[in-house]
């Protein structure tokens, strides 16, 4: 493959501008990373270039259709949605955009720390992993943001947390593959200490799988993020996030349609977005992501 | 094999006793308890102090411990912090309800993911795959409120088909869910069908590309015949694994949408009884949905390793 005589002379500048190429000669990571750097762009952008004050209530204009003045209509109490759509990605993107490098470095390094040292401890702490993973996610999030908040300082570290248990196991697997080959039975022969190995042998095989692990993560996490936002656990009012919108404007859903679908439409486009690239990179770095369990 | 077995069922219940101490433990350092709950966050002194005694809450954490998982192991799961009434109880319609959501929704997302993934699978890179494996795609990633507020526009509010809502309460019987419970079923199967049949594709894709399947070709073996004989029930036996996790996922992680659609099951009682602070409740169905978990994936593997005679075997061969 030529990826890889490409690293043995040029470092990891040089393979991510290749594998980036590869990523966007498919289709599918074309159309994703586009989708992704957009909203990334109108996220950093937006607040200059929103037509309205998020906030502004306007009772003469409760639930009024698109027109040229607001071009996708306005809610309930009579905000602009266009603003609000344009707007609703920022605290999404936030939190996950912290959360998950932290969710795949954290997993990651426990995940082959376990792997290499294997034995019973690994087997105790692969038991502790599946009684975490048995829990149903939000069951795990809401106990502990309804006694400590829903603010980023709670949503950040709670995400990053339970999101990076699952990687623990990805990364635990991908060691052991790693683990049997000769060039780590070198290592060790050479007398490498177990962070020698670590870091020299083993996270450079490893980390193809965890950055497609991480770009999966980073969507599961969104959609955790915009659920718990959707069920009134997430972002606080009047702060505009598409979870929240769509849970505002479902009751008027039968009569004022458009209040759903700009924020549909969003947040749709992103996670798409997000996972098109996910599946060009796995197909890129030759990982097979549909083998992998969805937990 | 019998060993192996035994092996299993050990790990498993390991595994479950783990959650079980994760879940008391947890609840345990969570400022606040079921008596704090029930009489408002401001009850100090006296009170506090009898609702504490009367619920047994001031003895050492391993004495209750040991107690609630013991009772929990026959079947009773204490009484609720609110409503004073037996959690079994209040559990046993939900448990009933979430079942029948989960199997209608496997009965028709099953045998679809699987025929589709086959299909896909053999036709790959036709347009018939390229289009079933976007929508799948979509159909996986757009998150299941959005998918189901847009089922609900479509079809209970443009073209007036389907109820958009459950009004049937809880404790009602099974039938009276029918037609309220297509709405979310046609969801839920969206979801699943997605999963499944990505694995099963890509499952197909592999086994039809194996040594034997190529020597069988050579040797003038019909296609139908390789396909039906030899390919499929390699290629399908992944897909238990995957069923196995939809059905884990089905009994415990489908809050959002019985949310949505107020299906009054498992998951919307999780939410209640977590808003409320009714932590007895909240640890009974943690317990319950871990322990369906636990008991679900060990059936797959389990019935995996039956099926498989390569597997059934391995471990003698390593001997």
């Amino acid at each position: 493959m030529s990826i890889v005589s490409f690293l043995d002379k040029n470092k990891h500048f040089n393979r991510i501008i290749l594998v980036l190429r590869d990523v966007m000669s498919r289709p599918s990571g074309a159309i994703g990373l586009t989708l992704v750097a957009a909203h990334l762009v109108l996220a950093l952008i937006s607040p200059l270039i929103v037509p309205y004050d998020y906030k502004a209530m306007n009772s003469a204009l409760m639930l009024s259709g698109p027109d040229s003045a607001h071009w996708l209509g306005t809610d309930h109490v009579g905000r602009d949605v266009f603003t609000r759509v344009l707007l609703g990605g920022r605290e999404a993107l936030l939190v996950t955009g912290v959360a998950t490098p932290i969710a795949v470095i954290w997993g990651g390094l426990v995940g082959i720390f376990f792997g290499l040292v294997g034995g019973r401890i690994d087997e105790v702490m692969m038991r502790v992993v599946d009684a975490f993973l048995s829990l149903p996610w939000i069951l795990k999030m809401l106990v502990l943001i309804v006694t400590f908040g829903t603010g980023i300082e709670v949503l950040i570290p709670t995400l990053a947390f339970f999101y990076g248990i699952p990687v623990i196991r990805i990364a635990r697997a991908a060691t052991h593959d790693v683990v049997a080959r000769d060039f780590v039975s070198a290592a060790r022969a050479r007398g490498h200490g177990r962070m020698s190995i670590i870091r020299r042998e083993l996270l450079p095989n490893v980390l193809d799988t965890l950055m497609v692990e991480g770009a999966m993560r980073w969507s599961w996490m969104l959609l955790a993020f915009s659920s718990l936002s959707f069920l009134g656990f997430g972002v606080s009012p009047p702060t505009p996030d598409w979870g929240l919108m769509i849970a505002d404007a479902r009751g008027f859903m039968s009569f004022a349609p458009w209040g759903v679908l700009g924020p549909v439409i969003a947040l749709s486009s992103l996670i798409i977005g997000i996972n098109l690239t996910a599946d060009a990179l796995a197909k890129a770095l030759g990982i097979d992501r549909a083998q992998k369990a969805p937990i | 094999m019998l060993r192996m077995l035994i092996r299993r069922l050990f790990l498993g219940a390991v595994t479950v006793a783990i959650v079980s101490l994760i879940i008391f433990s947890g609840v345990e350092l969570l400022p606040g308890d079921a008596c704090t709950a029930f009489l408002e966050r401001e009850a100090k002194g006296k009170l506090l102090e009898n609702c504490r005694e009367a619920q047994g809450l001031n003895r050492p954490a391993i004495e209750r411990y040991v107690e609630w998982a013991a009772s929990a192991v026959q079947g009773d799961l204490g009484v609720s912090a609110n409503g004073q009434k037996s959690i079994s109880e209040l559990v046993g319609d939900r448990l009933k309800n979430s079942l029948l959501l989960a199997a209608c929704s496997l009965a028709l997302g099953v045998p679809l993911s699987i025929f589709l993934g086959v299909v896909t699978g053999l036709w790959r890179d036709r347009p018939i795959d390229l289009t079933l494996s976007t929508l799948a795609i979509f159909a996986m990633t757009i998150p299941e409120f959005v998918s189901a507020t847009v089922l609900i526009l479509l079809f209970s509010i443009w073209l007036g088909w389907l109820p958009g809502i459950v009004l049937t309460p809880a404790h009602a019987p099974l039938s009276e869910f029918f037609p309220e419970i297509l709405l979310p079923v046609l969801v839920l199967t969206m979801v699943m069908t997605a999963h499944i049949l990505r694995m099963v594709r890509s499952s197909v894709i592999e086994v039809m590309a194996g040594d034997y399947v190529q020597m069988a070709t050579l040797k003038g073996v019909p296609h139908w015949r390789i396909v039906f004989r030899h390919a499929l029930p390699n290629a399908l036996l992944p897909a238990i694994n995957v069923v196995a996790l939809t059905i884990a996922w089905l009994l415990g992680g489908v809050v959002v949408i019985e949310v949505v659609f107020n299906y009054p099951g498992l998951g919307r009682m999780m939410i209640d009884s977590i808003s409320d602070r009714d932590l007895p409740v909240v640890q009974a169905i943690a317990l319950i949905v871990a322990t369906v978990y636990v008991g679900v994936n060990l059936s797959a593997d389990l019935l995996t390793m039956i099926a498989n005679p390569r597997l059934r075997t391995m471990h003698m061969r390593r001997k």
